[in-house]
């Protein structure tokens, strides 16, 4: 399954529920979720524990209009809205954490 | 929205005739809003639209008076910072007209 | 508000994301509005508002206003106080190097005494 994010990890507990109910497949972070991936950030161990059983990935372009591009979670991959469009495809369904 | 045409080119304007896509302005659009606010453009008034666009440019907002006048004034010397100058050059208000003018949205605040 | 001719202390308080919700940007037209009244205005930033003076936004590729510029202009209209929360940078690896404009950096403790002397204390 893909799980879609789109809350940063400190203004609501999308990500949390996520983790603690997904089993498998891919997280995308998307809109202010992707702050949840930049280093240093509260939520930065909880992104890397994800990354043991799931996919990481973060919309590059919300990544960038963020001015977050450099801080990245190493391990983390970015796609574009073609690379978003290609998850949605690849994975059997898709649940939006809203 | 209305359309103006100019040098058989279109462009959208907005209810109050603000230009919408401020990336289409050209001296020639310029020139014909000028005309429709009355006011003959001279090197001072190029001078002005100059320095808004540029303030646009720098800060993403179209500058309230009191600000413009204070920019300038660093900018251009004491004698153009003072609203007499400005008024003088765009009598309906150097931000709504000048603004207008020179492409940019209505600064924020104005009424 | 300038009828009984005092002068009142506005503090906008800033606890928003830049680009996930609209609320950043309203919250800095109203500060520009507010600046033509001559009010001692001053802005803060807790929680996710933080993140709107990050350096280095490129919103091209969500094709949405990047606003942060403006927070460079505030300067001219004589809005000089912007209190930022040290705990809420650190919480998401942020330092003052990071930030686009010059600030003032405050622990919790500080800011919450800084909003006890304000009359009047806006917050999106």
């Amino acid at each position: 399954m893909l799980h879609i994010i789109n809350k940063a990890p400190q203004e609501r507990n999308s990500l949390d529920s996520c983790l603690r109910v997904a089993r498998t497949g891919t997280i995308l972070l998307i809109e202010d979720g992707v702050y949840a991936a930049t280093r240093g950030n509260a939520a930065e161990g909880k992104i890397k524990d994800a990354m043991t059983r799931f996919k990481v990935c973060v919309l590059g372009p919300d990544l960038d209009a963020r001015g977050m591009g450099d801080r990245l979670i190493e391990g983390v991959q970015s796609v574009g809205y073609d690379g978003f469009v290609d998850l949605v495809a690849s994975e059997p369904n898709c649940q939006s954490w809203v | 929205m209305p359309i103006i045409e100019v040098a058989g080119k279109s462009y959208e304007t907005d209810e109050e005739g603000y230009l919408v896509n401020l990336n289409e302005w050209n001296e020639e659009v310029a020139g014909y809003l000028a005309q429709s606010e009355n006011v003959v453009m001279t090197d001072q008034h190029w001078e002005v639209i100059n320095f808004l666009r540029e303030y646009y440019d720098e800060f993403q907002i179209a500058p309230a008076v009191r600000v413009l006048t204070k920019a300038i004034g660093k900018k251009l010397g004491a004698e153009k910072g003072n609203s007499q100058y400005l008024y003088e050059l765009f009598p309906y208000g150097p931000a709504k007209q000048a603004c207008k003018i020179g492409g940019l949205p209505k600064p924020t605040g104005c009424i | 508000m300038s009828e009984e001719g005092g002068i009142k202390k506005f503090m906008f308080v800033n606890r928003k994301a830049p680009y996930g919700t609209v609320y950043a940007l309203e919250s800095l037209e109203v500060v520009l509005i507010t600046a033509a009244f001559d009010q001692d205005v001053s802005l803060a930033f807790l929680d996710d508002g933080v993140y709107q003076l990050k350096k280095g936004q490129q919103t091209k590729g969500i094709e949405t206003k990047n606003f942060s510029p403006t927070f460079r202009a505030l300067d001219g209209y004589d809005i000089e106080k912007l209190y930022v929360e040290r705990e809420a940078m650190e919480e998401r690896g942020l330092t003052e190097a990071d930030l686009l404009v010059d600030v003032i950096v405050l622990s919790r403790v500080e800011m919450g005494e800084l909003m006890e002397q304000q009359d009047v204390v806006l917050s999106c």
